[in-house]
């Protein structure tokens, strides 16, 4: 095993911010044991400005905040771990911190991937997949001819 | 003259607690709790959010429930706790052209790329009252579903526009927009700041606006090109990582209003757009900021500013709510003194006017 890519760490990270602490707790029960760490800042509660683009594909502008929530921790290796989630969620940043700086290290990385990324990203796919199914469920189909008897 | 200056502890303090009893009604009642709110009046709640100019659904439903449904008031609750909030950064541009699609229609093409998808939607409700909502325990049945096809992807009504030449494209710009909650509105603002502004608007103010241009108080005659509505991701770059992460999902609402434009000496004739984006599936709300910076774009096209809608410092001075309330609302505060100097002219008015008839007045009012 290796280091992580920048595009895999981009995946992890993105599943735990979604996942939350509801999401992980539960599937820390099945996985290896977390390592130690301690503190670096946080979990800290603060605002994302959100920006979107005039017209869509423009200028951008400030649409509004956002609360968000982050974690930086150190594991006794040194490995820093980073966590910022969208809404006020102290526990789910420390822990996935904490994740972040577990998964990095190629040894505890398979374990924690088949037990706690992996499932949870397949959780989120899954209601993707089934709030997609819903709006293609309202998907007009036009008739040709329709009998207006 | 002796005027009080203190007291009324004791009276305040009386007077919230009956708010308190007030706001939870009868107690053989249960009591409703915030997630209930955040899952069954979510349209309240994205209101607030909105409004409120902060994405968090759990702190909007405590604020509609603290504010008894008084939904400016629980606008007012979630903009005071935003400031106790400090800032981390700014998001990423959303890509709305990536939503996961839940809703998404067009009154300009019929057969379009991805279809009409309606979504869980008011429209074709008989808006009759439902009775059956008011006896409880009934869970409705599961949504159908149907497999999303190879041709679900939904492209840009606009951008199908703008390929064939017939839309005014939008500058392509990296430019760092303003920020109204950080630098006082001055005029002219520019787009990015009627953006920030309108999307944070009271609704039934651009409402108005937005309907005032459909009845003649500036030209506009628009389409509804596309209304979507979905989850977006939302991406921050940290600069302790320098490279963007995912920190979630957010639903939004989008308006692509297409609007005829004449040409002028350097434009073909060609079609404009009005853009509306806000947070939640507040469509009523994407559709009137769409008209509302359509309208506001007008000197920047060369047309002429007639009505009220066409008018940046008239629109943007009078959009927020929590001004609008905070300025009516200071006419409660004790005005004894200012009441007192007019009470004092009205007097010496009606003395010089007609000393003989006065009638015996109250003296002093204000003690």
């Amino acid at each position: 095993m290796s280091e992580a890519t920048t595009e895999q760490r981009r995946g992890w990270m993105g599943v735990l911010a979604r996942a939350g602490a509801k999401g992980i707790l539960p599937r820390l029960e099945g996985a290896p044991p977390l390592p130690p760490h301690s503190r670096l800042r946080g979990p800290e509660i603060g605002l994302t400005m959100l920006r979107g683009r005039a017209g869509g594909d423009g200028a951008p502008f400030n649409l509004g905040e956002m609360t968000v929530t982050r974690c930086a921790v150190r594991l006794e290796d040194g490995r820093v771990g980073h966590a910022y989630l969208a809404g006020r969620d102290m526990r789910g940043a420390e822990l996935a911190a904490v994740l972040d700086a577990a998964l990095q290290d190629p040894e505890r990385r398979p374990g924690l991937m088949r037990a706690v990324v992996d499932p949870l990203a397949a959780e989120q796919a899954a209601a993707r997949e089934a709030s997609a199914r819903k709006a293609a469920a309202t998907r007009v189909r036009f008739l040709t001819m329709a009998n207006m008897r | 003259m002796y005027v009080a200056v203190k007291g009324g502890e004791a009276a305040i303090s009386n007077a919230h607690a009956w708010l308190a009893e007030e706001r939870r009604g009868d107690p053989a009642l249960p009591e409703i709790g915030t997630e209930q709110i955040g899952e069954q009046l979510t349209l309240a709640v994205d209101r607030v959010m909105a409004e409120g100019s902060c994405h968090d659904p759990s702190l909007a439903a405590l604020a509609i429930k603290q504010a008894r449904g008084d939904l400016i008031e629980a606008i007012f609750l979630l903009r005071a706790y935003r400031t106790t909030l400090p800032r981390f950064g700014t998001s990423l541009p959303l890509d709305t052209g990536e939503m996961r699609v839940r809703r998404r229609i067009s009154a300009t093409y019929k057969d379009l790329p991805g279809g009409q998808v309606l979504g869980p939607t008011f429209d074709y409700t008989h808006r009759l009252l439902d009775f059956a909502l008011a006896a409880e325990g009934h869970a409705p049945p599961p949504a159908p579903e149907a497999e999303p096809g190879e041709d679900a992807a939904c492209p840009r009504v606009t951008g199908m526009l703008a390929d064939e030449g017939l839309m005014a494209g939008e500058e392509p710009s990296e430019a760092e927009p303003g920020d109204l909650t950080r630098t006082p509105l001055s005029f002219p603002a520019g787009r990015a700041l009627r953006l920030q502004n309108l999307a944070r608007a009271d609704e039934g103010f651009l409402l108005s606006m937005a309907y005032s241009t459909q009845r003649g108080y500036g030209a506009n005659h628009p389409f509804v090109g596309e209304l979507r509505q979905g989850e977006v991701t939302v991406e921050i770059v940290p600069p302790e990582l320098g490279f963007p992460i995912e920190i979630g999902e957010i639903t939004v609402t989008e308006c692509q209003m297409v609007n005829q434009f004449h040409g002028s000496r350097t434009e073909p004739p060609q079609f404009t757009r009005g853009y509306g984006l806000v947070l939640g599936r507040t469509e009523r709300r994407a559709m009137s900021m769409a008209l509302v910076d359509r309208a506001l774009r007008a000197a920047e096209l060369g047309e002429e500013v007639v009505a009220p809608a066409q008018d940046e410092e008239f629109v943007l001075s009078h959009s927020d709510n929590i001004e609008a309330t905070g300025f009516l609302e200071h006419l409660k505060l004790p005005h004894y003194v200012d009441f007192q100097s007019e009470l004092e002219i009205v007097r010496a008015m009606r003395a010089a006017a007609s000393p003989p008839a006065m009638p015996p007045v109250m003296k002093e009012a204000a003690e």
